[in-house]
């Protein structure tokens, strides 16, 4: 596996990419599974902080995917992670797109939107127990990502702000 | 060509009037005022960039401000149309929101450059600073920083698992929670792999909002 990293991670993010129903941050554990564990690509600190750094950068939830191809196999390996992470799929919404509206009252349609919300849901829930895990060194981190999801969960605060925060109690050491 | 009819379509009530021109039937878009803008590639990508490099931890809303708000491109229902298409489809959401909204004016080069606009930069930036932190990962100061933000992380992301759910505890029903619950314990705790867990799961959810729905 370590022998062709850019087929790899072609071939794992062309899966990750249509598996990836409730989009990007649903297929945390998935991407966490093959880098991590299988192909030993980075440790479980790295896999959670370089999704930290994707998510301090502007842009889509799909840079994680584009950061893990970079500490992979450089500068190919993120055009190549992130090409296959949304070529597939985008070709796929564009097809959908010119007939979406056709079924609007479907049943079958509101059926299938409404069945993948609680999938979706309890994906995302284990991505971020995936994530707490990976970025957990201490009681001090753990008490952190408690504190950034209430703060989050129970106010409008802008995300960037509870990101800075985290960042700043590390820089100071105190978590 | 899929999107032909709307380009046709959009020209003006003489051109979508004559038989020839007419677009097949099935096909045909929503209704659009004649006051609607037509963007071209240049503008597609510059509208996407713009909403990218300002978006953090949620591009949702930004995007539904520009495309809808500031450039009028859809209209808002036609948005929450398009985000439920966005979300019902595999794939990162926004990207494909970007796709469907590209195509839809300009075919395949117009979710071409919607794409680009979105990923770019943002693929320059985040690694720009990824390159930043692995070359002073080894200055204590550098780590410590990152693992406080990777803490941080990590709870956005249970809030946002936390906000969606919402609905599922304000109207309690036992299929939902089943289903969510399921999904949560075989990948978070049994650690199984994503296909075969969807697999299974994603036709029992079905089937019991199909019973549910109808």
């Amino acid at each position: 596996m370590k022998t062709d990293p850019i087929g790899a991670l072609a071939a794992h993010f062309l899966t990750v990419s249509l598996l990836a129903v409730g989009g990007a941050n649903a297929v945390l554990p998935e991407m966490h599974r093959q880098v991590v564990e299988q192909a030993g690509w980075m440790t479980d600190a790295q896999f959670s902080q370089t999704f930290a750094i994707a998510q301090a950068a502007p842009g889509p939830n799909v840079m994680v995917v584009t950061l893990i191809g970079w500490h992979v196999a450089g500068l190919v390996g993120a055009l190549v992670a992130t090409a296959a992470m949304c070529a597939p799929t985008c070709v796929l919404a564009y097809l959908v797109g010119g007939v979406w509206h056709r079924f609007r009252a479907a049943r079958w349609r509101r059926v299938m939107q409404a069945a993948l919300v609680p999938m979706t849901i309890g994906l995302i829930a284990a991505s971020g127990v995936v994530l707490a895990q990976g970025a957990a060194r201490g009681p001090g981190t753990l008490a952190l990502t408690m504190a950034s999801a209430a703060v989050l969960f129970f106010t409008r605060l802008s995300p960037l702000w509870v990101l800075a925060a985290g960042a700043a109690l590390g820089a100071l050491r105190l978590i | 060509m899929i999107y032909a009819g709307r380009a046709d379509a959009l020209r003006g009530p003489l051109m979508s009037a004559s038989p020839t021109d007419a677009v097949p039937p099935g096909s045909v878009p929503p209704p659009r005022e004649s006051t609607q803008p037509q963007p071209g590639l240049w503008d597609l990508f510059v509208g996407f960039l713009s909403v990218a490099v300002v978006a953090f931890g949620g591009v949702l809303p930004i995007a539904r401000r520009a495309v809808v708000e500031r450039y009028r491109w859809v209209s808002a229902e036609e948005f929450t149309e398009l985000v439920g298409l966005a979300q019902f489809l595999p794939g990162p959401n926004i990207v494909n929101l970007s796709v469907v909204i590209g195509g839809r004016f300009r075919g395949p080069a117009g979710a071409l450059a919607a794409v680009l606009g979105l990923t770019l930069v943002p693929m320059a930036i985040v690694i720009g600073l990824g390159v930043l932190f692995a070359r002073y990962a080894d200055i204590a100061g550098v780590a410590d920083t990152l693992a406080g933000l990777a803490a941080a992380a990590a709870g956005l992301v249970i809030a946002t698992a936390a906000r969606m759910a919402e609905p599922l505890w304000k109207r309690p029903r036992p299929e939902p929670i089943a289903i969510a619950a399921a999904a949560f314990l075989a990948i978070a705790v049994a650690g199984w792999p994503l296909l075969p867990v969807m697999l299974t799961l994603a036709p029992v959810s079905l089937a019991l909002f199909w019973w549910r729905l109808t």
